[in-house]
């Protein structure tokens, strides 16, 4: 171990811990006992069909394995490839959250630069942000009368929070210094937004995207549970009524894979517009 | 008597104290800057000098009082009017060449890019800054470096009035040696007129041609002008064996360390508000014989 690097250490250490949680995880899966070894009772009962348990990892890396090297089949409403099921996740997720993100950046942009919109606004963000985003889909769902664009609204409603308090606060917190300079440059106000307060304001608004973002991928799961259809939050519940624990464990891994891959864009572009006062 | 270039005229700040009364930072401030000239403003904090700056920059209002250039009302920031802060004010997600490149746009909307970045780059080679150092950011220089980013962005406008903000301010004693002197040649070279602050009395003797004085604040005033009698072109070692180096400064330590507070708050009940004028030449004094010297020392010393 002396001769490698921290991070070599670090991925040598992660592999070791993943191979004992799968050896433990597999010796504690009980087998199912063969048709043969079963007493005659055992048989007259239905002890030959294939009971629904935790699967082994064996079997969630077989399905797996199965899933991802067809992931875009589509054999009818109840049986779609994952790559299908995940695509229409991220197409909802996508689509609510630029909404959001349209309408809570520039909002935050005016929230930061003005004391009075500030203060009149704050008292609803305040109320809203805390109502769970599901507590909105009934209401959602009558209103709009379209389950589809309900799950959107939903991801809408849950991303827009982060996004408006982080802008407006990065706004706000703009050192005068560097609005001076764009006074004394004889710069407008709107050069002065984009070639001033965005910049310097991108490190705190980028953040909030990428909480949102965090937040909109939890969401539309639980979102995807209600409303059915399609998407990976519906292909969970749509295995869990077929008792079909693989599929479920297969997808919940595949929900933590796309969300850190969601995370990991954003924290490419948190890195693009950091700076170093 | 003609108006100077930059005429400042009974410029008088109040702000409310907190506690619902007012606080005078400085009152009646009256005084004049002629074209080409560098004029320092030397007073205790408090006493409203970046204020003063402020205002001259259009950044902040005067309670009452107006600021004229050119013979115009200044009303607020103008390209004619170049700002040099004390923390620099780089943007830290720009180059150091799109520092000053940011200004020179502004500056010239109708050069094309390649202009822009030429012009650019000669100011920085001005101030030392060459090859690969333009491309980094400001956080990866060393505070001299960043101000001399700012003084090149400054110069390279060339404003037709250069405000500078307690520039050395931030600055080891050494890189602030080193950049006075850039300073200074690059100002030779432009005939800028500047306008300064500092805390710093032997900076102060060094760069001006005259050093306002500020009594103590509130209701500070601009109660005397000195001219420094040192001729141009000074360096940092040769200027202290001027006879009338330690005239000046034993003046100004003199007004720094006494003076401005006996004075400050009394109104001197002059009609024109005008500082008054201190003329130090020990020179002129060894040639024109004893018989002057009496008259002199008094205006001195009042």
């Amino acid at each position: 171990m002396a001769g490698l690097s921290l991070n070599q250490r670090a991925a040598v250490l992660s592999i070791v811990l993943l191979a004992v949680g799968l050896l433990i995880w597999e010796a504690a899966i009980p087998a199912q006992k063969a048709v043969g070894e079963l007493t005659e009772y055992e048989r007259l009962t239905g002890g030959g069909a294939p009971k629904a348990g935790v699967p082994a990892p064996s079997q969630v890396i077989a399905k797996a394995w199965e899933e991802l090297s067809n992931p875009f089949y589509d054999a009818g409403p109840n049986d779609k490839g994952i790559g299908i099921q995940i695509g229409y996740s991220i197409y909802r997720v996508l689509s609510g959250y630029l909404l959001a993100a349209i309408v809570a950046i520039p909002l935050g942009f005016l929230i930061g630069m003005s004391q009075t919109a500030f203060k009149a606004l704050n008292p609803f963000i305040q109320v809203l942000r805390p109502i769970s985003p599901l507590a909105w889909m009934p209401l959602a769902l009558f209103i709009i009368q379209d389950s589809e664009a309900s799950a959107i609204f939903v991801i809408f409603i849950c991303s827009i929070w982060p996004m408006l308090i982080n802008t407006a606060f990065g706004v706000a917190g703009v050192r005068q210094d560097w609005v001076n300079v764009a006074r004394t440059h004889e710069l407008g106000n709107l050069r002065t937004a984009f070639t001033v307060i965005l910049p310097a304001a991108a490190p705190t608004i980028v953040t909030g995207m990428r909480i949102s973002i965090g937040i909109a991928w939890l969401v539309i799961v639980a979102a995807e549970m209600l409303v059915g259809g399609t998407g990976i939050g519906y292909y969970v519940w749509n295995e869990w009524n077929n008792l079909d624990l693989t599929s479920v464990v297969f997808s919940i891994l595949m929900i933590g894979v796309v969300g850190m891959l969601l995370d990991s864009a954003f924290g490419i572009l948190q890195r693009a517009v950091a700076y170093v006062e | 008597m003609s108006k100077p270039f930059l005429s400042v005229e009974n410029l008088t700040q109040i702000y409310p104290d907190g506690q619902g009364g007012d606080l005078t930072v400085f009152e009646d401030a009256t005084f004049g800057v002629e074209k080409g000239e560098f004029v320092v403003i030397l007073g205790h904090s408090g006493c409203g000098k970046s204020t003063i700056m402020n205002i001259l920059a259009g950044l902040a209002d005067p309670t009452s009082g107006v600021v004229k250039m050119d013979g115009f009302e200044v009303s607020g920031p103008s390209l004619d009017r170049g700002v040099v802060f004390q923390n620099y004010s780089l943007l830290p997600w720009l180059s150091t060449l799109k520092n000053v490149t940011f200004g020179v746009a502004a500056r010239h909307p109708e050069w094309t890019k390649a202009q822009v970045i030429e012009h650019s780059k000669k100011y920085l080679a001005m101030v030392g800054l060459e090859g690969d150092v333009v491309y980094r950011k400001p956080s990866q220089l060393s505070g001299g470096m960043r101000q001399r980013v700012s003084i090149a962005r400054a110069f390279a406008n060339h404003p037709k009035l250069l405000l500078l903000d307690e520039p050395f301010g931030a600055l080891d004693a050494l890189t602030r040696g080193t950049i006075q002197d850039e300073l200074l040649k690059i100002w030779g070279g432009t005939e800028q007129t500047v306008f300064m602050i500092t805390h710093d009395i032997d900076e102060a003797i060094l760069l001006a041609d005259r050093i306002l004085l500020m009594s103590n604040g509130p209701f500070a005033r601009v109660a005397e002008s000195v001219e420094i009698t040192i001729p141009r072109p000074r360096n940092r070692t040769d200027i202290v064996e001027h006879p009338n180096y330690y005239a000046i400064r034993n003046h100004l330590v003199h007004f720094l360390g006494q003076r401005s507070k006996e004075i400050s708050g009394k109104a001197e009940g002059s009609d024109t508000n005008r500082p008054e004028t201190v003329h130090i030449d020990k020179t002129a004094l060894a040639a024109d014989g004893p018989g002057d010297a009496p008259r002199r020392l008094r205006a001195v010393n009042t």
